[in-house]
């Protein structure tokens, strides 16, 4: 990669624009705009200030993927951090906020190619802490549906809580995923198990569950605005299988809703 | 989606008070900062903290309270409910030249009206440019132009919040070529032109002091004590620059420095029981660590309180 000429942009706010190009380029040289006392360089100086920058954002993203780093080991993860970090700055100051595209990076990391399930808990991992920042709101009890008549049911639309989130795995991320977010010893994962995920948070606490076969198809039918009917229908239509009353039930014992209605757009 | 289901044919299932939670409308005491020692609040401290119950306030960083919902904004009220908090921003890019973001200055002032924090304050360095976040505390020239910029900024914060902010001095690294001002008549302009109060970093003042080779207690002679509302007082980590001389970085991971306690009881034989904050960042200690730092502050603003003080 070329050097470019030092940034010499001399207006009188033109500051941070001849300041910043080099923070996340190590190619490029420190600016001319900057010196150190009594004439000294302010090499090592400006250096400062790119190691914090790149250091802060590592340690950012290991905070939002520590299952990740687990994984990975630091060193392994700390590499990969920093491709992604000069890659995608944030555009947040919320840091909680930073790494929704590490994913989709992970899976064009060329060295993590040898773990294909990486993305996926890392999926689940950004989805965790979605959930615990999400905002506050009561979850819907099977107590609300109650005295419904199964005509009324069939109808039934159900409101997302703001907590919730579902993540499809080809691969037994959830499992990986929990096994990983302590520092415990775990038994042997077949990897190859394709799991999905249910993440929830009926008040402080997040929640991850395993769906069962056809869960998933079931809630995404369901957080799509579908009537219960019809997402009953995916459900079996993706595992024959399905358990109606079960997925249904353990769904709201998981916080999944807020509210229920009929008819309408939800 | 309507999530309270009002519309058209709907039923709604369940009523409206039910659907959001509404963070109930806290009215936090007003206790008082005066004369207090405080401690950076981690949420791994939390439980010691809340069996603590001593004489103290607590720092949060704004920022780490701006998301929608859950533990964090449950963990600072039952902090606030106990003591009196200071707001510390971090990000607003207060000394950059881009226009402030409207998003975030608009939480920042939801985060002041939720928690009635005792004291605000942001940084005089910009982190945000262009729409990147670098997520550090950038430093800028001192002259007539950046001036009006940040005392335009600070005007607006202000205006948001409607109060007045501290602005904390940085530590420094290096200088720009198109500096005309001095930091200390930089900042006495800045809070003769915007009302703002300062928040004295000492270990900042002690960190620039080093690296800008000069004398951090004329640092503090020309700096506008009579408008410092709180005082910082943080660990340094040791490297050195291009020329093998000494060069601190302001880290906030370790016990705050011999000469920086020194160089504090300088500054408040000064200016007085100014409320006085351990920052702790990183490589966190536990508790009973980061109390004793506190207490050790205490324990000067009590002598200075009781007028049995005599300057180092």
């Amino acid at each position: 990669m070329p050097r470019e000429s030092s940034h010499t942009d001399t207006r009188p706010l033109g500051y941070a624009a001849a300041f910043f190009p080099a923070l996340l380029n190590p190619d490029l040289e420190t600016p001319s705009l900057v010196i150190g006392p009594k004439g000294k360089s302010a090499a090592k100086r400006y250096n400062i200030y790119r190691n914090n920058v790149t250091v802060s954002l590592i340690e950012a993203l290991a905070a939002v993927f520590p299952a990740v780093q687990r994984i990975t080991g630091v060193e392994f993860f700390r590499a990969m951090a920093r491709c992604y970090v000069r890659e995608m700055v944030p555009s947040s100051p919320l840091l909680f906020e930073y790494g929704h595209e590490f994913p989709e990076f992970i899976e064009r990391y060329a060295y993590a190619s040898e773990m294909p399930w990486l993305a996926d808990v890392a999926r689940i991992e950004r989805g965790w802490l979605d959930a615990y920042h999400a905002a506050d709101a009561y979850p819907l009890s099977t107590h609300d549906l109650a005295d419904s008549t199964r005509e009324q049911l069939i109808e039934l639309k159900f409101a997302p809580h703001p907590t919730t989130r579902i993540i499809r795995s080809r691969f037994a991320a959830v499992t990986i995923f929990a096994a990983n977010r302590t520092d415990g010893p775990f038994g042997e994962i077949n990897a190859a198990e394709p799991e999905d995920a249910l993440i929830t948070r009926p008040q402080y606490d997040v929640v991850l569950r395993r769906l069962r076969p056809g869960g998933a198809a079931f809630l995404l039918a369901l957080l799509d605005g579908r009537p219960l009917g019809a997402a009953v229908a995916s459900a079996l239509n993706a595992a024959p299988s399905f358990d109606i009353a079960a997925n249904i039930a353990g769904a709201i014992e998981a916080g999944a809703f807020m509210t229920t209605r009929v008819g309408g757009p939800m | 989606m309507n999530a309270t289901g009002t519309h058209g044919s709907a039923i709604a299932r369940n009523s409206a008070a039910r659907v959001e939670l509404q963070s109930p409308a806290l009215c936090f005491p007003a206790y008082p900062v005066a004369g207090l020692a405080g401690a950076s609040f981690k949420p791994e401290h939390l439980p010691s903290i809340l069996a603590d119950r001593e004489r103290r306030f607590f720092e949060v960083h704004a920022e780490n309270y701006m998301g929608a919902g859950g533990t964090p904004h449950r963990s600072l009220e039952l902090i606030r409910r106990d003591y009196p908090v200071s707001l510390h921003g971090v990000c607003m890019s207060i000394g950059g030249p881009d226009a402030l973001d409207k998003t975030h200055l608009e939480r920042f002032r939801r985060a002041v009206e939720r928690y009635e924090p005792a004291l605000v304050s942001e940084h005089l360095a910009w982190s945000t440019h262009e729409g990147i976040h670098f997520n550090d505390l950038l430093p800028l020239p001192y002259n007539a132009a950046t001036l009006a910029r940040v005392c335009a900024h600070i005007d607006e914060v202000q205006e948001a919040i409607r109060r007045p902010i501290l602005l904390e001095n940085p530590s420094s690294y290096l200088t720009f070529r198109a500096s005309t001002m001095s930091e200390t008549d930089f900042v006495r302009e800045i809070a003769k032109q915007t009302g703002c109060g300062l928040l004295l970093d000492v270990n900042n003042v002690y960190v620039s002091a080093t690296n800008q080779g000069f004398s951090a207690r004329d640092y503090l002679s020309n700096f506008p004590l009579s408008r410092v509302g709180e005082i910082h007082l943080a660990g340094h980590a040791r490297q050195s620059d291009d020329e093998a001389e000494p060069l601190l970085i302001d880290s906030h991971d370790v016990p705050v420095a011999d000469d920086v306690w020194q160089l504090y009881e300088f500054a408040i034989s000064r200016v007085g029981a100014i409320p006085t904050l351990i920052e702790w960042d990183s490589n966190l200690p536990g508790w009973p660590i980061l109390k004793a730092e506190a207490d050790k502050v205490q324990a000067v603003l009590d002598r200075v309180n009781s007028g049995h003080y005599y300057a180092a």
